[in-house]
């Protein structure tokens, strides 16, 4: 489903700010699979992210979804791809407009737009038949302005409105850092149901070692821009959280080591 | 306050109303500051004028001064979209230049309508009072205008308009070309600006180049005063609250300037009009203030 060849990005290129997010990543992620990627500060992870969805350009290589060179698409051609949630409840809904209007733009997502009226019978049974799925409530209140609901009523909202249409891919970037843990909680088992339910391929950015392991069927670490470690099943599933953070640390310490040398 | 001058101010309040509704959208809907109109009215009023002069029939004429507007608006997009310039830069450089394209479209600062047969005539020899004739056909405009946004934002199209100014990056990420909304909407802002400079202008006989001084504040007022006035988050009732707020401003100035106790003269409406903004600008800022203070004092 995904495909990435060579992927490489440098910003501020040939400047005393030069850094290279980003080298030499292959990677192929079958349909359906869900992928986790963990990694330090500065690592690459948000970056791979955003060239997956077109946000930023690539300096070297080709990106492939569902077969079909995507590398020169811009962000709202992708859309119809994929679909992305963010780690600000905010940055994926529009706050001063209705549920139902916000339900609306992402089910115009994966088709054209027209000049019909884009509230209509067919967008509010969706709308009712996948918000019921949240077990919220938010299928009684379509009018309500988003505005008025929680951080993890809107994130599970935006996870609604990502899977509407023929959405083949789902790209979350820490989508449940911002949340308290019980919301977090909901929207990751919400996450799960979801991805399963509709066979979409996911990739998740996140900080946690847990939901790292917990969640999808394969994970990936990154560190300075490049893939170090690259599991699946009976190997991840053998692996423990404390393990990983080992690892983890330790990648994090040859750096310092590294450091000391060179300064020494 | 005369039935003259309150009719007089009742007509101009209808006139810019559709000048308010197309900064409604570019304003309001897509967070745009559209400076453009301060050339977009006066070069409807020139193209208008030009046209009815030179044998054009007054509708004929009024509907391509609209079209004209639509341009402009085009200009205005093309300079943020593609040279990057600032939405307000963009939007003064249209206006400065359009200001040396009246003059040329007119040939002369000013173009005089008096007895010419204009878009309004035909109501007068219904037997329309000539008093009331413009009224009566600016308030059909008006309506018809009011209710074209209302549509129109209700449609996918008009949706994705709003998403794209709400929050341009959720846009995107939902398929829409952010770039085009903007496109779309200052055409249409613009060409119903332009069409509001050609009524005006057969309304007081004449097109002058100088004209659209001050029309975006007028515009701003009509916006910011009518949706302060009348707060909603329905669209049909935020449109009829521009509508309102264009009328209630020109009452507002005409009961200002008429008052001999103030002692305001024709001289003082910018003034009075940037205190008008002012005011109705703070009030929405001072609402929430105080709703602040309420809450933290529980």
């Amino acid at each position: 489903m995904i495909g990435v060849e060579n992927l490489g990005v440098t910003f501020n290129k040939g400047t005393a700010l030069e850094n290279r997010a980003l080298h030499g990543v292959n990677l192929t992620i079958a349909a359906g699979e869900f992928v986790t990627v963990i990694g330090s500060n500065g690592a690459g992870k948000s970056t791979l992210l955003n060239l997956l969805a077109g946000e930023i350009a690539p300096s070297t290589g080709r990106i492939f979804m569902n077969g079909t060179d995507v590398t020169s698409w811009p962000v709202h051609r992708r859309s119809a791809i994929l679909a992305r949630m963010f780690q600000d409840p905010r940055a994926g809904i529009c706050e001063d407009m209705s549920i139902i209007e916000n339900i609306a733009i992402a089910a115009a997502r994966t088709a054209p737009r027209g000049f019909r009226f884009a509230i209509t019978d067919d967008i509010r049974r969706a709308a009712v038949e996948r918000l019921t799925m949240l077990g919220l409530g938010l299928e009684k209140r379509l009018h309500d302005r988003v505005a008025l609901l929680s951080g993890g009523q809107r994130q599970a909202m935006a996870l609604i409105m990502a899977t509407l249409g023929t959405t083949k891919v789902l790209l979350l970037d820490e989508h449940t850092a911002a949340l308290d843990p019980a919301a977090a909680e909901l929207v990751m088992n919400l996450t799960r149901e979801v991805v399963q339910k509709f066979g979409i391929t996911t990739v998740m950015v996140t900080h946690s070692m847990r939901q790292a392991l917990d969640f999808g069927s394969r994970t990936i670490m990154l560190h300075q821009g490049q893939i170090i470690l690259d599991i699946a099943g009976a190997e991840r599933a053998s692996l423990t959280v404390e393990q990983l953070v080992r690892m983890f640390r330790r990648k994090e310490g040859s750096d310092i080591s590294d450091d000391q040398l060179l300064l020494a | 306050m005369s039935l003259y001058a309150f009719t007089g101010a009742l007509e101009t309040g209808l006139a810019f109303a559709l000048v308010a509704l197309g900064a409604y959208l570019t304003f309001r809907v897509l967070d745009f500051p559209d400076l453009t109109v301060e050339g977009s009215f006066p070069l409807g009023a020139a193209v208008a004028a030009k046209l009815m002069v030179s044998g054009v029939d007054a509708w004929t004429a009024t509907i391509v001064a609209g079209l004209t507007g639509c341009l402009a608006g085009f200009a205005t997009a093309f300079l943020n979209l593609k040279l990057r310039i600032l939405h307000i830069l963009a939007g003064i450089l249209t206006a400065i230049a359009l200001y040396s394209v009246n003059l040329r479209i007119m040939d002369r600062p000013n173009i005089g309508l008096i007895n010419m047969t204009t878009v309004y005539t035909p109501f007068e020899k219904l037997g329309v009072p000539s008093l009331y004739a413009p009224m009566v056909l600016l308030l059909i405009v008006v309506i018809v205008a009011k209710i074209a946004v209302d549509l129109f934002l209700g449609t996918g199209f008009g949706l994705a308009m709003r998403a794209a100014g709400a929050n341009p990056r959720m846009a995107q990420a939902n398929g829409i070309q952010v770039g085009r909304m903007i496109v779309v909407g200052l055409a249409i802002a613009n060409g119903l600006t332009a069409l509001s400079g050609a009524l005006f202008a057969q309304m007081l006989g004449a097109a002058d180049v100088s004209m659209g001084i001050g029309v975006i504040v007028v515009a701003l007022a009509a916006v910011i005063g009518g949706t302060a006035l009348m707060p909603s988050r329905l669209i049909p009732l935020l449109t009829l609250s521009c509508v309102l707020g264009s009328i209630l401003y020109r009452i507002a100035l005409a009961l200002a300037l008429s008052s001999d106790a103030i002692g305001l003269t024709a001289s003082d409406v910018n003034v009075v009009t940037a205190v008008l903004v002012a005011v109705a600008l703070w009030v929405p800022v001072r609402k929430s203030s105080l709703l602040r203070r309420a809450g933290g004092a529980k």
